[in-house]
């Protein structure tokens, strides 16, 4: 049984490897097209961001986000449960942390952040427990809930970057004023990699952990795996919907304060290059497994560092880099699922 | 008979994995005639039908239409062939129109949809037949019987001539029974041919011109109502096996009450019945039989009990104590455990192991540090121990639920179930489908269970299992319980007729 | 009155590249595919309708690049989920990841330019001046009722509902979902392309980076909002382009009102009318939407 395992993941490793291939393969053809040198574009992609220190703590500072709205997408996962509304649990968590970050200042330093950081993942978790009693309930869909309030989050978020926590020195850039020391996340090495980072490896091993180990885990399989076997084993299935989905806001809810906290340090609108929906691509692609999410966060994280690789040195605009996760995904999607045989 | 049969199978077989559903089946529809197909549940009516109706091929045999060897392949062919089916549960777009659901069959409907004329069409072919429906109406406004109706409007309209109904009546309350033989009787007028397939006898007798009986999966006969009695088509249907039932009647006397239902209701969801005034009493030392055609309230009842359905009037006791609303975690952990007819569906979770299944059997009980953690060498003993008491080999911890045979998986959710401290057991069709090695597994466990003092309802519609197991047995019709009866007592006849609604027992 | 006119007419002119869509992906989700890459496709028509317009200096042509460009890029998307039953989710974001990606490339020659605009006409009447709209606006608000009409009362449209509700009730009626499905999503490449190209053509008259801002994620909610109604989703993208209108005249005249709130309006109107319903959305949502229609047998 062990050697099949192995066979099976000796498998999947080829397989991504050839999408891999395939897809870099299309991509140069693409920048070729183009007039570029695809080499060339590659070899410097390569260099800045993986050889280079400085290039991949870069990548792995892009980690820290992707991790934990990753997470946040696995967890509701496992329960069954098809969070779609990452990206705007990750605002409203830089919003609640932000105002734990503006307004508990005088607080010791240590304590200052833990605040800020809680606030946040309190935020994404009550953001999430909108979509989650409607679904719990058997009202309205998840999915549906969930994408709808993406696109409300910002708009709260405008409402007080550009109204009341407007910061006065900055009159053509609405953003809040900066956090204090206290509120902020160190980084590490004088580079952009941070405790984020740590917090979400942190995370992904918690997670490893719990869901197939603990108490906690097992019921929220069950709910996922078996709704009907649940409710007739007496587990409280409503219950375990909600937390679910609120442990998954409360993740990507402390992606979006940590990116803040530690990158941006003011909250503003554009923190986000959509980390919620990579983070829903990247539990896609590893079906919820923390290895995989461990392994496709980084290959997410790398292509999206070389977007500026490509902007410097190819003279492209950064979002060309989309084209380059597209082609990924169309090619994974493409693919005859190994799942089927799980419906 | 010198008339051609408008349809004529020809020594059909049909094999699924285990079962013999169908064993050279020979069967023949004249013109213009009613044709009941009766039998027991799994005697294979259902089986048959869907093969002429192409949603199933046969391993071997041949189908005729008007006397022409035909290949049906899918039931686009049979359409073609004017055969149409109306399924048991429904083929039907509940968010659509009649008018919509109808148009969507129609074989010539041109590509601009007038309303007008659509409803027109509907409304004279429903009037033709006294089939009153508004083609306006969303489906999912309609109740089961009208449901019922778009259905054959759909067939009528578009042109089959050989109508097949697949327990037409199951979902029917008396007076649309009624109608609905009316409206069969003047399509025979109108020469049409129809096969209906029913395990009520009195239904056969009074609206058939031909009754084929089967009987595990073979035809036992064919005979026309005035030639036969309900006696002689009970023994058709039964055959031998009346004779040869082992009876329990052991005159043990039963213990305290453990279960109490008093004047339990429950509402009706859907097509199922709801629980009508339901009594009953579950002794400790006793089992107590649930009989009846399934879809008769049998799954609400078992629901009811573990509190998974909601008791809208009336009180349920448990061990003295007022249970009535107690959700099914409390009944659980009071001692009510459950023994389902399908543990993939409703006990276990495909894709865990063999003891992750296990551990389920209360996860609080096995987690260590505040549920931080499990105690998975906890669960392996039970795993040794609890087959061991039930003189099995255990399962290989490490294999998935979903790769488990049904026998294996039932033996897992006895394991389970049955390793907790409980006072009930409540089986709900726990043998159903299961190879006769693991279904004795389960019977002897629940035997066991009797012998150790607790109390065990048996829901199930082998009667054999039932009279074999019970100390009583109970007789279930549209949810309500219609006969009592102790095995030692009765005979299978009897329970059979009153399953069948044939006359109603008060015992 | 002058001030309220203005408003009107500016959210027709607005709800205009929103509406197309919007009824694409009514049609589309009729048939039991949610797109999340509407986005994507109005960016990819928004930047190639500019650049073709740019390059020819015919904004009819740019039109046209763009609404063949939605066309193809969308039939990725519908094979993925028909053929290779693909995940419908992440096949949109995919998609809207490429749309983002391409129309950057496109556009990028184009930051800052101006290219030749689609003519405004106007109908008769004594406020013909403030109502004077370019053709794709009387396109999309004719386009509503015919699109209403080609699915509720043509043998097409009866046969793309079922398809949305029950696949294999479809199937055994005779109809080839997939044939439905690509042709849905062949519908709704295209609006949603040109959808964006009238943003670019008919409305800016530039081309930027990321220029619909969300537009085809509120189309979305739209779609919902109207309940898979194409006369509804008119309402909608009123609402909605009064809601864009109101904030700029606000802005105009240095009202310190936060257009967040306005800009909130729809989202908040489809929670709302999704709560509203409860459970009666089981019966308006088609049925087998999102869910991969792997065959019978």
């Amino acid at each position: 049984m062990l050697s099949s395992w192995r066979a099976r993941l000796g498998w999947s490793a080829v397989r991504l490897l050839l999408t891999v291939v395939v897809v870099l393969g299309v991509f140069g053809l693409f920048l070729w097209g183009l007039g570029r040198d695809p080499i060339k574009a590659y070899q410097d992609t390569f260099r800045l961001n993986i050889l280079n220190p400085r290039g991949l703590a870069g990548v792995l500072a892009r980690m820290a986000p992707l991790l934990l709205t990753a997470l946040g997408v696995a967890i509701p996962f496992r329960a069954g449960l098809i969070n779609v509304g990452a990206e705007g649990q990750f605002m409203m968590g830089a919003l609640l942390g932000t105002w734990a970050a503006l307004n508990l200042e005088g607080l010791p330093m240590g304590l200052h952040l833990a605040l800020v950081l809680l606030a946040g993942m309190v935020g994404g978790a009550l953001w999430a427990a909108v979509p989650g009693v409607l679904r719990a309930r058997g009202w309205v869909n998840e999915t549906i809930t969930t994408l709808l309030l993406n696109y409300l989050a910002p708009l709260v978020v405008g409402y007080f970057v550009f109204g009341p926590w407007r910061a006065p020195e900055l009159a053509f850039y609405p953003q809040t004023p900066e956090y204090p020391a206290s509120a902020r996340l160190p980084l590490l090495f004088g580079t952009r990699l941070h405790l984020g980072f740590f917090l979400g490896l942190f995370f992904l091993l918690a997670y490893a952990y719990l869901i197939n180990r603990s108490r906690w885990g097992l019921e929220l399989r069950t709910v996922g795996g078996n709704a009907e076997a649940a409710r007739r084993l007496g587990l409280p299935v409503e219950r375990w919907i909600l937390a679910a989905m609120m442990l998954g806001g409360a993740l990507a809810g402390l992606a979006g304060v940590a990116e803040v906290a530690a990158i941006h340090t003011r909250l503003k609108l554009d923190i986000s290059p959509g980390y919620g929906f990579m983070g829903f691509l990247v539990n896609w692609l590893a079906f919820a497994n923390p290895l995989g999410i461990l392994i496709m966060a980084f290959l997410i994280a790398f292509i999206a560092s070389s977007g500026f690789t490509l902007q410097i040195t190819q003279r492209l605009p950064y979002a060309a880099v989309n084209v380059l996760m597209a082609l990924i995904l169309f090619t994974v999607l493409a693919k005859p699922l190994a799942q089927r045989g799980k419906r | 008979m010198a008339e051609t049969p408008v349809l004529r199978l020809v020594d059909i077989t049909k094999r699924f994995p285990g079962v013999l559903a169908n064993d050279r089946v020979n069967f023949d529809l004249l013109p213009g005639e009613i044709h009941a197909l009766l039998g027991e549940n799994g005697a294979g009516k259902s089986t048959l039908v869907k093969i002429a109706y192409g949603f199933y091929q046969a391993d071997s045999g041949e189908i005729h239409v008007h006397g022409k060897k035909v290949e049906i392949r899918s039931p686009r062919d049979a359409r073609r062939l004017g055969i149409g089916l109306v399924f048991q549960g429904f083929t039907l777009i509940p968010a659509m129109t009649v008018a919509e659901n109808v148009a969507l069959f129609l074989a010539e409907l041109p590509w601009l949809v007038r309303p007008k004329d659509l409803r027109k069409t509907i409304w004279e072919a429903s009037q033709r037949y006294g089939l009153e429906l508004d083609p306006a109406t969303p489906v999912w406004q309609l109740s089961v019987g009208e449901q019922q109706k778009v259905e054959l409007l759909k067939l009528l309209l578009a042109k089959a001539r050989i109508l097949i109904f697949d327990e037409p009546t199951k979902v029917l309350v008396p007076h649309e029974v009624e109608n609905l033989f009316r409206v069969f009787a003047s399509l025979r007028e109108d020469g049409y041919s129809l096969v209906f397939i029913t395990h009520k006898l009195r239904e056969a007798l009074t609206c058939a011109d031909r009754i084929t009986v089967m009987r595990q999966g073979r035809v036992v006969g064919t005979v026309r109502p005035e030639e036969a009695s309900e006696e002689s088509l009970l023994q058709m249907m039964f055959g031998e096996r009346l004779v040869e039932v082992a009876k329990a009647g052991t005159g043990r006397v039963p213990g305290e009450p453990i279960l109490e239902l008093r004047n339990v209701c429950t509402k009706p969801i859907g097509t199922a019945p709801g629980l009508e005034d339901v009594n009953l009493t579950v002794r400790a030392g006793e089992i107590v039989g649930v009989a009846g055609v399934s879809g008769n309230g049998q799954r609400e009842l078992g629901d009811a009990i573990l509190g998974l359905l909601r008791i809208t009037r009336g009180r349920k006791i448990f061990l003295g104590e007022d249970a009535t609303h107690w959700p099914p975690r409390r009944l659980i952990q009071r001692g009510v455990a459950f023994v389902p007819e399908d543990p993939l569906a409703m006990a276990v979770v495909p894709w865990f192991t063999v003891l992750e299944n296990l551990a389920l059997l209360d996860p609080r009980r096995f987690s260590r540090l505040g549920g931080l953690a499990l105690d998975w060498s906890g669960v392996r003993q039970l795993l040794r121990a609890g087959f061991a008491k039930l003189g099995l080999n255990p399962l290989p911890e490490r294999a998935r639920a979903g790769t488990l045979s049904g026998g294996n998986l039932q033996r897992l959710t006895l394991v389970r179930e049955l390793n907790r401290p409980y006072h009930l057991v409540v089986g709900l069709y726990p043998t159903r489908g299961l190879d006769v090695r693991s279904a004795n597994a389960v019977r002897q466990a629940l035997l066991s269970a009797r012998e150790e003092g607790k109390g065990v309802l048996l829901i199930s519609e082998d009667l054999n299992e039932l009279f074999s197991l019970s100390d009583r047995i109970v007789v279930m019709l549209k949810g309500r319980i219609v006969g009592e009866f102790r095995p030692e007592e009765a005979d299978l006849t009897e329970v059979g007729r009153v399953m069948t609604g044939a006359g109603v027992v008060h015992a | 009155m002058s001030w309220f006119l203005s408003w009107i007419s500016g959210a027709i002119l607005y709800a205009a590249p929103i509406l197309f869509p919007t009824l694409g992906e009514a049609v589309e989700q009729r048939a039991g595919m949610v797109n999340l890459g509407l986005e994507g496709l109005m960016l990819l028509g928004a930047s190639l309708g500019f650049a073709v317009s740019f390059g020819t200096k015919n904004p009819w042509l740019g039109v046209l690049a763009a609404a063949g460009a939605g066309l193809l890029a969308n039939l990725i998307y519908a094979w993925l989920v028909v053929h290779r039953r693909a995940h419908q989710l992440a096949a949109g974001l995919a998609l809207m990841f490429f749309g983002i990606g391409m129309s950057a490339l496109i556009g990028k020659p184009y930051v800052g330019q101006m290219a030749p605009v689609l003519p405004k006409y106007a109908p008769t009447g004594p406020q013909s001046l403030l109502f004077r709209y370019d053709p794709l606006v009387y396109v999309a608000f004719l386009l509503a009722p015919l699109f209403w009409f080609l699915l509720f009362r043509t043998r097409f449209g009866l046969r793309l509902r079922a398809v949305g509700e029950n696949p294999a009730i479809a199937y055994a009626a005779g109809v080839s979902p997939s044939l439905i499905r690509y042709i849905a999503a062949a519908l709704a490449g295209t609006l949603a392309a040109v959808g964006g190209a009238h943003l670019s053509l008919g409305i800016t008259g530039t081309w930027s980076e990321g220029m619909t801002a969300g537009r085809g994620f509120i189309a979305i909610a739209l779609v919902i909002f109207s309940r898979w109604n194409p006369l509804r989703a008119i309402v909608g993208a009123l609402i909605f382009g009064g809601a864009v209108v109101l904030q700029l005249q606000l802005q105009a005249r240095g009202i310190g009102v936060s257009p967040f709130f306005l800009d909130m309006l729809p989202y908040v109107l489809t929670v709302l009318v999704l709560l509203v319903w409860g459970r009666g959305v089981r019966h308006v949502a088609p049925a087998s939407l999102g869910r991969v229609y792997f065959g019978t047998e």
